[in-house]
């Protein structure tokens, strides 16, 4: 018998084998590294104060404005989510630190995010002198502190909502709090915290546009990015530009959403408990590649071996194998020092405050802002009521043809996330050619982002309502009234609930850039806190600010307690669905 | 004197709740219990009796208040190398797969990769689980999930395992096939464990694989009684001596303490105000009493036959059959039940007549109510706000007990027509909505 030798043939390996999704990956990651490279390059180059940035309304340099704009943004959300688990995590694990970091963490909620802004850009700029990096620094700032809040409370709720019996699991059998830290506390986090990211970076849009544009006591500078595009083009009154901006954003705003959260959220759904079927979510073409590609079996290989790392890394740690035993007496007596020190500090704290603030203002003054926070009220109060009395009714109707809704719901997701302050110039140039009263015409532009949360949850609560309770409504031939009333009204209440929290807490951020709005040399002022705190911050006065800053804080904090709180713990005991 | 078969052991456990409110609750009082090598020991008792914060304390994962545990000579002071556990609720961390839930304990210790794969897809091979490895717990049934739980506890080879009612999550087909292939390996040694504590509410479950019952008392939980169960294995739980321990166990369980025979007619005056009322629902209350004194029963019926025929659960009958001897509707001795004249006389009546006896029967047993009637009759408005009866139920009963037992009463209260009860501004009173 004759052998037969043919050409050797390279065996591949299958895993090995690059498929179709590797052609799409492989110049995504690539160009990704290289964007990064060069964006992060341009951050740092070197400033003087006084100097102009160029922007440019070419619309050919928009790319690149938002490609920094959303270096921006995801920076922040670095910095977020690394702030957000060490706070949470502290905040769960000691009862001492939970007693000044949950009420802190509720009052920085409710400090207005452009307050930040104006109060730390001179620290960050005298940070790093003669470099762009400062002003970038306070940027992000500012993006982080729209963010990192409700991030640090998801993950805090998550953490101390670990149930008994995996805990139990984990210590028997010996993970140590490094490893169990990994592999409980935060897995079992992600699902919420996916959600709340994804909510909190809709939110960081609207101020990472407010913030390029910084100007604090007559500096005025515009970071390259989109924000900066759209103040040059307002202030030259440059309608294509400002279509042009709007566009660009739309553009960035669906990639993000389809690179990065559609993806997230689809995997987070691993991490659930409990498996619902109305939750599954369709996986998004961006996930699908990510699994099938090979080039991304390395990246996972990696996320193994840091995992393992990690997990080793926490075996050289001391572990406490002792189950903590109970000495009353010295604990109490940490605990009575604790709280002296807790109560000192804030004691001396508030006085500080009092003596930078009213040392430069005076009684009339204080009183006048007071004023000025009530005017405010008034306006986040009624806006809110209008805004439920059209999108309530809407959000039903398209709520009740669930089909409808699946494809309603991104569309609201998105336009949640667009900055409203892109649509300012219209509206301002509106009022300014028609010569509308400004104290009424301007409001509006504080829930125009915000609106879009009412609408979510109406929609949401609407879907959850169950199809038997609308057949018995048909089956006793409820009227209309009665059904409004009795069905659906209440159904829908602890959704409305948290839409509308989420609507004011955003109304009442927004209105230091919405009681103030420009177009070329037109200046509307509303009168209203936010008019005082953005003037003050165009100033430089500081204890002014400061006054501003902490009057509207307390005016969230009391709207808060006194309304939404009760409506929030009458819906949770008497109305909800189970 | 130290005895070398005893595995783990407890001496005089006390176990006490404390919170910031209250003085602190007693859980556990002064127990006293050894597992010995080769043994199966059950633990049976009402919900509340505390057994199964006892079996955490043997565990090590919580410090017992009084008294000490020793594993092997060594005194328990978290959980301990060598104890493993598997969870009613399987506890499986859902974001791994089969193979890394049972790896998890081996990746704690820090054994190699190479070998922890290896001795994991042993356990799993060993309990019934090819095929499944990379299948997430959400994708399993509950006794695939149950048998993940055994795996990842058998993987580590432990000496001892504490299994809390691992079993009372399945439909009984799944437990009853999981129990036999658990009871497979034990007595073909196939499994390295040398002691299994186990804690149950199913009697039945109990005298099938245990060599020991221990029985726990309730308020403050307590070792009420401790049954032998020499029987070979596998046990035939048709035979004679099995229907004989099984009744032995439910005439103990069902007894009320204060009532054992003999003490006939004990008067009900036994339990004060604070005593923890069983969350006994009166439709279910209502049927059992009409099975009892329906055919085939005619009044007098065998406890396991009436589980069997009610399909009810033991746990759930504890419950009801403590309610309705508090009531006077019905006595308990020896495995059996009985109907009291007032028991028949309610069955017999109609729906009204029914309210009326029940409304008689509470006043005249069950003190809380009693009070409470006093208190609304007393009263001006003829209201008063729960808050009070709960701080008054808070001097004996935690927090969380006092809410059950008022709802229980209220509950009861309301079918009685006694009293009313308007939960959105939590008031009761005498009027009934107008």
């Amino acid at each position: 018998m004759q052998q037969r030798w043919g050409l050797p043939i390279v065996a591949w390996p299958s895993r090995l084998r690059p498929n179709y999704w590797d052609c799409i990956a492989l110049p995504l990651v690539l160009g990704t590294i290289v964007l990064i490279a060069w964006a992060g390059q341009q951050m740092s180059v070197p400033y003087h104060i006084g100097e102009q940035l160029a922007i440019s309304l070419d619309p050919l340099n928009l790319p690149e404005y938002g490609l920094r704009t959303v270096l921006r943004m995801a920076l922040a959300l670095v910095a977020s989510l690394v702030f957000s688990l060490g706070y949470a995590a502290l905040a769960a694990k000691s009862r001492r630190a939970e007693k000044v970091l949950i009420p802190v963490l509720d009052i920085l909620q409710s400090v207005p995010i452009l307050g930040f802004l104006s109060i730390t850009v001179t620290g960050f700029i005298a940070l790093f002198p003669g470099s762009l990096l400062g002003y970038e620094c306070a940027a992000i700032f500012a993006i982080f502190t729209s963010q990192a809040w409700n991030m640090t409370f998801s993950l805090y709720q998550s953490f101390l909502g670990v149930p008994q019996d995996l805990r139990e699991a984990a210590r028997m059998y010996h993970l140590s709090p490094w490893q169990s830290f990994w592999q409980l506390e935060v897995p079992f986090a992600l699902p919420q915290l996916v959600w709340n990211m994804m909510m909190s970076v809709s939110g960081g849009w609207f101020f990472v546009v407010a913030s390029e544009a910084i100007s604090v006591a007559g500096q005025d500078v515009k970071l390259p990015g989109i924000g900066s595009y759209i103040a040059l083009a307002t202030e030259q009154r440059d309608w294509t530009a400002v279509g042009y901006a709007i566009l660009a954003m739309l553009a960035f705003i669906l990639v993000y959403d389809q690179l990065l959260f559609r993806p997230l959220l689809a995997w987070g759904q691993r991490f659930k408990v409990e498996a619902i079927g109305q939750d599954e979510v369709e996986p998004p073409w961006f996930l699908i590649m990510l699994q099938r590609a090979r080039l991304f079996d390395g990246v996972r290989a990696l996320y193994d071996a840091v995992m393992s790392l990690v997990s080793s890394a926490g075996r050289a740690l001391p572990r406490p194998r002792r189950v903590a035993p109970f000495r009353m007496g010295k604990a109490r007596w940490v605990d009575v020092g604790w709280n002296a020190f807790i109560f000192t500090g804030a004691l001396y704290a508030l006085f500080e405050i009092v003596r930078f603030v009213y040392g430069e203002t005076g009684t009339r003054e204080v009183l006048q802002v007071f004023f000025l926070g009530f005017v405010t009220l008034i306006r986040v109060a009624i806006l809110i009521a209008l805004a439920a009395v059209l999108w309530v009714p809407v959000g039903v109707w398209i709520g009740l043809r669930p089909r409808l809704a699946r494809r309603v719901q991104p569309v609201v997701q998105f336009l949640a996330a667009f900055p409203a302050n892109l649509f300012f110039p219209v509206v301002v140039s509106a009022i300014v050619s028609f010569h509308l009263n400004v104290q009424i015409w301007v409001s509006p532009l504080m829930i125009l982002g915000t609106q879009w949360y009412i609408l979510f949850n109406v929609i949401a609560g609407t879907l959850a309502l169950p199809t038997d309770y609308q057949f018995v409504a048909s089956n006793l031939g409820v009227s209309r009234w009665l059904w409004w009333r009795r069905l659906v009204l209440p159904g829908i209440f602890p959704a409305f609930v948290t839409g509308a929290v989420t609507a004011s807490g955003g109304s009442w951020n927004a209105s230091i850039v919405t009681e103030v709005v420009r177009w070329g040399n037109d200046t509307l002022v509303a009168t209203g806190i936010g008019a005082y705190i953005a003037q003050q911050t165009e100033k430089g006065d500081f204890p002014r600010i400061a006054l501003g800053i902490a009057v509207l804080c307390l005016y969230v904090l009391l709207f808060n307690r006194l309304l939404w709180r009760r409506l929030y713990s009458l819906a949770e005991e008497r109305l909800r669905l189970d | 004197m130290p005895d070398d078969s005893r595995l783990i052991y407890a001496e005089q456990v006390c176990k006490t709740y404390q919170t910031a409110a209250t003085p602190g609750r007693l859980v556990l009082d002064h127990v006293d219990f050894a597992l010995r090598e080769g043994e199966i020991v059950a633990i049976l008792g009402k919900s509340g009796s505390g057994k199964s914060t006892f079996l955490r304390v043997l565990a090590g994962l919580t410090p017992p208040s009084e008294g000490r545990v020793a594993y092997r000579g060594q005194l328990v002071d978290g959980p301990a190398h060598g104890i493993a556990m598997v969870f009613q609720t399987f506890a499986l961390f859902p974001w791994l797969t089969v193979l890394g839930n049972v790896e998890l304990g081996l990746e704690a210790q820090g054994v190699p990769r190479a070998e922890r794969r290896q001795r994991a897809l042993k356990a799993i091979d060993l309990i019934g689980l090819d095929g499944f490895e990379s299948a997430y717990p959400k994708e399993l049934s509950g006794g695939m999930r149950q048998r993940v739980g055994f795996a990842r506890a058998l993987v580590v080879n432990p000496d001892v395992l504490l299994l809390d009612e691992p079993f009372s999550a399945l439909d009984v087909l799944t437990a009853e096939t999981l129990r036999g292939d658990l009871m497979d390996l034990w007595v073909e040694r196939r499994m390295p464990t040398k002691g299994i504590i186990f804690v149950s509410h199913n009697i039945e479950e109990a005298v099938e694989i245990a060599d020991r019952i221990i029985i726990f008392g309730s308020d403050p939980g307590h070792i009420r009684a401790e049954i032998a169960v020499p029987l070979p294995r596998p046990r035939d739980v048709t035979s004679p001596r099995f229907t004989q321990i099984v009744d032995e166990v439910y005439s103990i369980l069902t007894t009320v303490p204060g009532r054992e025979p003999g003490r006939r007619g004990a008067r009900p005056e036994t339990i004060g105000i604070g005593y923890r009322l069983p969350a006994a629902s009166i439709q279910q209350l209502v049927g059992l009493l009409d099975a009892i004194c329906a055919a085939p029963y005619s009044g007098r019926a065998d406890l396991p036959h009436l589980v069997e025929s009610e399909h009810i659960e033991d746990e759930a009958l504890f419950v009801l059959i403590e309610a309705l001897q508090l009531l006077g509707f019905a006595q308990v001795a020896g495995g059996d039940i009985w109907a009291t004249p007032a028991g028949r006389n309610f069955a017999e009546a109609d729906l009204q007549g029914r309210k009326q006896i029940f409304g008689d029967q509470l006043r005249g047993h069950i003190p809380l109510v009693a009070h409470i009637r006093k208190v609304l009759d007393e009263r001006p408005g003829h209201s008063a706000p729960e808050g009070r009866f709960l701080a008054e139920l808070e001097d004996h009963l935690s927090e969380e007990e006092a809410h059950e037992v008022l709802e229980t009463v209220i509950n009861w209260g309301r079918y009685a027509e006694l009293f009313a009860y308007d939960y959105d501004r939590g008031v009761l009173s005498l009027e009934n909505p107008t």
